[in-house]
């Protein structure tokens, strides 16, 4: 996203910047930026009728410039469309004022935004990071099992799982081992002019040809590597030059399952690790499992949840040295503006505790992680016990294994 | 002999030979052959001879052949012969329209050999021979031959053949010579009593059947080399005698053959038997009077015997093949052919039965004749015609003329309604209770990767016969070619290329073998914990488990850490009680019992902990790769202090599972696969409750079809229904292959299982378990979900609310969480469901609502 011009008073957070989306994740920018009551401008099409003095009603669609005011925000993660309706509040010679409209924003089109109560520190935090050029990461990932692909594109803060693809392979069986075979060649086959098509390789060559995006396929077992070999087979065969060129970009990885959530342990591989750790998401897994490895010790030093964390910052244990608040950005898109504002205020006073907050993608796979564990998390500087209200004994439940059968009767 | 030879020709024109005499290629594959252009020549002049005959003689191919032969292609003399030949045979047909119909092998054999020497008498040669031949190597035909002389049919038997021999001497022998001669091998074998005959001669009998093409005689490749051996000397015997005999008689061109048959026997060993066959036709000719019965008759034609021999000496020489082509050389069986099959002329006979003559078995019977087979409706007109009463909707029966129009209308949506596949509406439960089926048991083998599981199951299933040894060896060579011949027996299970070259079990691999008590279907496990879903799938289908542990240093430590312990604890979380803990690769420790004891004890200690009762686990010691107390016991001197069960006595104690057979259906689809042209679309699984049948309707959710099962498999064989417990394969119709996926459930349509997005589930945690994404299993459903409350953790024996909405769960604690499925799934109350998450099992859960 380029940022055309900004007059935001770093005081007071009034003002309003000009921004411009260049790429299909400026529109998830924009849908992280944009709140309830923010004023919005940007070019629109709207349908006027006029009616005649004789009372005949002609009607044409002429293109202007509205400003809205904000009442919801609906983002298509698929297609990356972002639609804002609201309220018009600048009156022009077309449309009255407080007439319903809903903006389609729109790549390379200009949009002005000016924050109804003003531009806090996250709202400025995440203005920045839109406006960063620098890092651009981009992957293709392949997660695998026999019969089933999930082909996704991650980019810098999102996960998007651009197709799902299903080969029914039938399992060995004796005397039509043939049928496995083949189900895998089919399999294989599908996923791969799948995820030609995503990648779009004619189209993306020409622009950039300095760039190759890296394609990761994990699986468990040998179907990744299996379906590596059978891409430089085709590669070979079809003689396909772009594809041969997307070989030495192709990382293979194991994963556990062929599911998007096994994602997240494919980035915190370290074969995957060594070369994407500088990416956003590999910081943000790797946060995430070391947050997770903190709760299995269980020593009051890791909580989650809303009221907990809230208590942790209120007691200043999440601060300097190693404290960490992990949010996620679904929290600051919350319609209610009270919402918002608490969990701003919680940054806010993390940061000036010293702490150190990451604002995690909602659409990532470590975002979805912390998403259920109540989307916010902090590790404690020091561990404290007894954050959660109502607890009650907890000893003797830990020792004895029990069968659940066993439970139930 | 070598393919593409032209041995080989030769024999394909020997087929034509067959069909029409149903004769056995005895002389003609010993690799005689004709030159093509004697071949061209041959059937040029056959169709020329056939066309000068024209259609009012009956003659078959071979005979103008043969008239050919003798007359070196010359079209108008063969046509001459075979007129002369012809002509006084038509006559005769009548008196042998009577053979003799019943009567005894014996009676039979003792006739033969009447025939035979009466035979001889006619030729004036010593019946002494003969005698004393019989009577040398079958003492037992020979004195039935006397015992049976006074007895009414053989006597009978004896005019009649006799009168052939008058009728037909040797000098004009005619087809219907052929025709006799075939009534007579009819005769010979249409009421033999086999199960009288002597047990050692049954035997022989059995081994060289003597069918038409049979080699018996020595002539054929297929006979067994024994047979060959003992032919051979016979047949040497034979020919010294005959030598000798004929040394007193034979004029010089007969010791000329010989010495072109001494020529021929050094040019090639595969002749030998073929051309010692010339040679005692050529000697024996005349010494031997059963040979004029089974000799061909035209090549006979040549009333002398000095031309036979003659031609003899001029061919051999230069082309040797061709004598032997002329079916005139053949001989009559060897003494101890002739003992075999019990008698001389007609056994040789019997191999002239040409296919138009081909005698229909039982024709003999007085009860033939009266027989009226199609009289009375078929079995499959009655079977339809009993169909088609029960198939009349009840309802049109039951309704009175009040409500006739209703009953109508109900007819008419019967008729609409009426698949397409008839079903039997058995009662499965009753025919299930009725049929006494041999207890049935599925077992998973699990254990850690490399731990000998497949080698284990291919072992047993080798020594149980249901791996033959060709196949074995088989593997075992495929095994050697990439190096890992260690692997063959694996390679019963893994059949997949991948499983192969990488030398682990992928997927599961079902197999199924019997024992005296049981019927069981192994479920082999992959132990590699990448393919612990596959394993899970398996492990749904069992009722018991084996778990696999190698004895040897290190890797059973190794394997308590990794799979050994995870695959334990997933069976017992899926309902399995019953263990047989197989301690593998116990020759490497050379049979150690401290070591067996010391695994033994930790891995007790361990399964009870996991809540397995000590006395449901049973220790064996075993080695999979060489089989030792696996099906036998060991041998080995170190072994000696076990004395228990082998494995598959270890198996056979198993109790039987209970089955939900009285519940709704509830199949677990495990593949989905093309069952072949007829059965487009298929699919196996398990059945967990309930039964279907042929003809039933089922529901498969969720994609909420229905289908029609077309057909059902068990373990390869077609049934009719299926019971719990049991792992079909349904043929299904009606249903398009997409909206059947591994996982789905297969159910009543009038029960159908119920669509859940959201359930509560009491879990055993075996890692922490925190709100999180889960991959949640069952048996081969396998989908992604997320654990999105912890509501309580639960006190051990009552399940009672121990602490609310915990932060975590520990390792081993119970408790009641909530999990949010990514899409619906058809998951009912009571169902056993496996949470992992990145590779490990998180927990086992049994859902509640």
């Amino acid at each position: 996203m380029r940022l055309l011009k900004s007059q935001i008073d770093a005081k007071h957070g009034t003002g309003f910047a000009t921004l411009l989306p260049e790429e299909p994740e400026d529109m998830w920018h924009a849908f992280n930026l944009i709140q309830p009551t923010d004023l919005l401008r940007a070019r629109a099409v709207r349908r006027i009728s006029k009616t005649s003095d004789a009372g005949s009603v002609t009607s044409q669609r002429i293109t202007l410039d509205l400003t809205i005011a904000v009442t919801s925000t609906d983002f298509d993660i698929g297609s990356g469309q972002l639609h804002v309706a609201g309220k018009v509040v600048s009156e022009n010679e077309h449309v009255k004022l407080g007439s319903h409209h809903t903006l389609d924003l729109e790549l390379n089109r200009k949009f002005t935004l000016e924050k109804g109560d003003g531009w806090d520190s996250v709202a400025l935090e995440m203005l920045r990071e839109a406006c960063d050029t620098t890092q651009r990461a981009e992957l293709w990932a392949v997660v695998m099992d026999e019969g089933l692909a999930n082909i996704c594109l991650i980019t810098e803060h999102q996960t998007i799982l651009r197709q799902r693809v299903e080969v029914p392979v039938p399992r060995k069986r004796r005397g039509g081992l043939d049928g496995h075979d083949k189900g895998m060649e089919k399999f294989y086959s599908t996923t791969l002019s799948t995820l030609l098509r995503h990648l779009d390789l004619g189209n993306a060559m020409p622009q950039q040809t300095d760039k190759t995006v890296p394609l990761l396929l994990a699986s468990p077992g040998f179907v990744a590597q299996s379906f590596l070999q059978y891409i430089k087979t085709e590669a070979t065969r079809t003689t396909n030059k772009q594809l041969l060129a997307l070989l030495p970009s192709v990382l293979v990885a194991h994963s556990s399952s062929p599911h998007l959530h096994s994602l997240s342990e494919v980035l915190s591989s370290p074969a995957i690790k060594a070369k994407l750790s500088d990416t956003k998401y590999a910081k943000e897994t790797d946060y995430m499992d070391k947050f997770m490895a903190l709760l299995r010790q269980d020593d009051g030093r890791a909580w989650y949840g809303p009221r907990e964390v809230d208590r942790a910052v209120e007691k200043g244990a999440v601060g300097q040295g190693g404290g960490k608040l992990l949010i996620s950005n679904a929290l600051f898109r919350a319609q209610n503006v009270a919402e918002r504002k608490r969990w701003v205020a919680l940054v806010e006073r993390v940061r000036e505790g010293g702490g150190e907050v990451r604002v995690f993608s909602s659409l990532h796979e470590s975002g979805k992680r912390l998403e259920s564990l109540g989307n916010v998390a902090a590790i404690l500087t020091f561990p404290l016990e007894d954050l959660d209200e109502d607890e009650d004994e907890d000893e003797g439940a830990n020792d004895a294994v029990r069968d659940v059968e066993d439970m139930n009767g | 002999m070598p393919p593409k030879s032209g041995h080989q020709r030769a024999k394909n024109i020997d087929y034509d030979e067959d069909d029409i005499y149903g004769d056995d290629d005895y002389y003609e594959e010993d690799g005689y052959e004709m030159t093509d252009q004697d071949r061209e020549q041959m059937r040029i002049g056959t169709i020329k001879v056939k066309e000068a005959l024209g259609s009012s003689l009956m003659v078959s191919d071979a005979q103008v052949q043969d008239a050919l032969w003798d007359n070196y292609y010359d079209v108008g003399k063969s046509v001459a012969d075979l007129k002369k030949k012809l002509k006084p045979a038509q006559p005769k047909l009548a008196p042998k329209a009577q053979p003799p119909r019943t009567s005894s092998r014996f009676d039979q054999a003792a006739n033969a050999v009447k025939l035979d020497i009466k035979g001889k008498q006619t030729q004036s040669h010593s019946p002494l021979f003969m005698v004393q031949e019989l009577s040398c190597t079958a003492p037992i035909l020979a004195s039935s031959v006397l015992s049976h002389q006074d007895d009414p049919m053989p006597l009978q038997l004896r005019t009649n053949a006799s009168k052939g021999c008058a009728d037909y001497p040797l000098s004009s022998p005619v087809t219907m010579t052929h025709h006799y001669d075939s009534f007579s091998v009819k005769d010979f074998f249409c009421d033999t009593p086999w199960c009288n005959v002597p047990p050692h001669r049954v035997g022989r009998i059995l081994v060289e059947p003597c069918f038409p093409k049979g080699g018996l005689l020595g002539g054929s490749s297929k006979t067994s080399k024994l047979a060959a051996l003992a032919a051979a000397r016979k047949k040497k015997q034979e020919e010294e005698k005959a030598m000798a005999a004929s040394l007193n008689k034979l004029s010089e061109t007969q010791t000329e053959a010989d010495a072109a048959v001494a020529l021929l026997d050094r040019l090639s060993v595969k002749e030998k038997d073929g051309v010692s066959n010339a040679g005692l036709r050529g000697g024996g000719e005349i010494s031997e009077p059963r040979l004029s019965l089974s000799r061909y008759p035209i090549r006979k034609k040549s009333s002398t015997p000095p031309p036979v021999p003659i031609e003899l000496k001029v061919e051999i020489p230069s082309e040797p093949l061709k004598v032997v082509e002329t079916p005139t050389l053949r001989t009559g069986p060897s003494a101890f052919a002739s003992v075999l099959c019990g008698i001389g002329s007609t056994t040789s006979e019997r191999r002239t039965i040409g296919p138009s003559r081909f005698p229909i078995p039982y024709t003999n019977f007085p009860g033939f004749a009266n027989a009226k087979p199609f009289a009375k409706p078929s079995p499959d007109d009655v079977v339809i015609r009993a169909q088609a009463k029960g198939a009349k909707p009840k309802p049109a029966q039951s309704k009175k003329a009040n409500e006739e129009k209703l009953a109508q209308s109900i007819d008419k949506l019967a008729m609409d309604e009426s698949p397409k596949l008839k079903s039997k509406n058995l009662n499965v439960m009753e025919e299930f209770e009725r049929s006494g089926m041999k207890r049935m048991a599925n077992f998973i083998v699990i254990g850690h990767v490399d731990h000998g599981k497949s080698t284990l199951m291919g072992r047993l299933l080798y020594d149980l016969k249901v791996i033959d040894q060709r196949s074995v060896d088989k593997l075992r060579k495929e095994a050697e070619t990439i190096g890992k011949s260690s692997f063959a027996l694996a390679w019963v299970m893994d059949q997949t290329s991948e499983e192969r070259s990488r030398g682990i079990t992928v997927d599961i691999a079902t197999n199924h073998f019997e024992t005296d008590k049981t019927r069981f279907t192994i479920l082999d496990a992959p132990g590699h914990k990448d393919f612990i879903p596959n394993m899970i799938a398996g492990a749904s289908q069992a009722d018991f488990a084996i778990l696999v542990i190698d004895a040897s240093t290190n890797s059973f430590e190794s394997g308590l850490k990794g799979q050994t312990k995870e695959h334990a604890l997933l069976v017992r979380s899926m309902g399995v009680q019953r263990l047989v803990v197989a301690v593998n690769k116990m020759d490497t420790v050379s049979w150690s019992h401290d070591r067996f004891e010391e695994i033994s004890q930790q891995m007790t200690a361990f399964l009870t902990t996991a809540n397995f009762s000590e006395k449901s686990i049973t220790f064996i010691p075993c080695a999979g790769l060489t089989g030792e107390n696996v099906a036998q016991k060991v041998e080995d001197t170190n072994a000696s202090w076990y004395t228990g069960k082998t494995l598959i006595e270890a198996l056979d104690s198993s109790e039987p599972a209970k089955r939900n057979i009285g519940k709704p259906l509830r199949l677990t689809i495990g593949d989905v696969f093309r069952g072949g042209i007829t059965n487009p679309l298929s699919i196996s699984g398990r059945i967990d409750a309930g039964a279907v049948q042929i003809a039933d309707s089922i529901l498969a959710m969720p994609s909420n079809e229905t289908a029609t099962v077309k057909a059902i498999e068990i373990e390869n064989e077609p049934v009719d229904w299926a019971v719990a417990g049991q792992i079909p394969t349904l043929h299904l119709t009606d249903i398009d292959p997409i909206h059947l996926r591994l996982g789905d459930i297969v159910c009543d349509p009038n029960d159908p299982v119920k669509l859940i997005k959201s359930f509560s589930c009491k879990i055993l945690a075996f890692e922490h378990v925190m709100p999180m994404s889960v991959d949640v299993f069952r048996g081969r459903l396998q989908a992604e979900g997320k654990i999105k409350e912890l509501v309580a953790v639960l006190g051990k024996g009552k399940g009672e609310v121990v602490k609310k909405k915990p932060k975590i769960i520990k390792p081993a604690e119970a408790a009641r969480v909530v999990i949010e499925l990514s899409r619906e799934l058809p998951l009912e109350a009571g169902v056993r469901v496996v949470l992992r998450e990145g590779g490990s099992t998180v927990a086992a859960g049994l859902i509640e609502e």
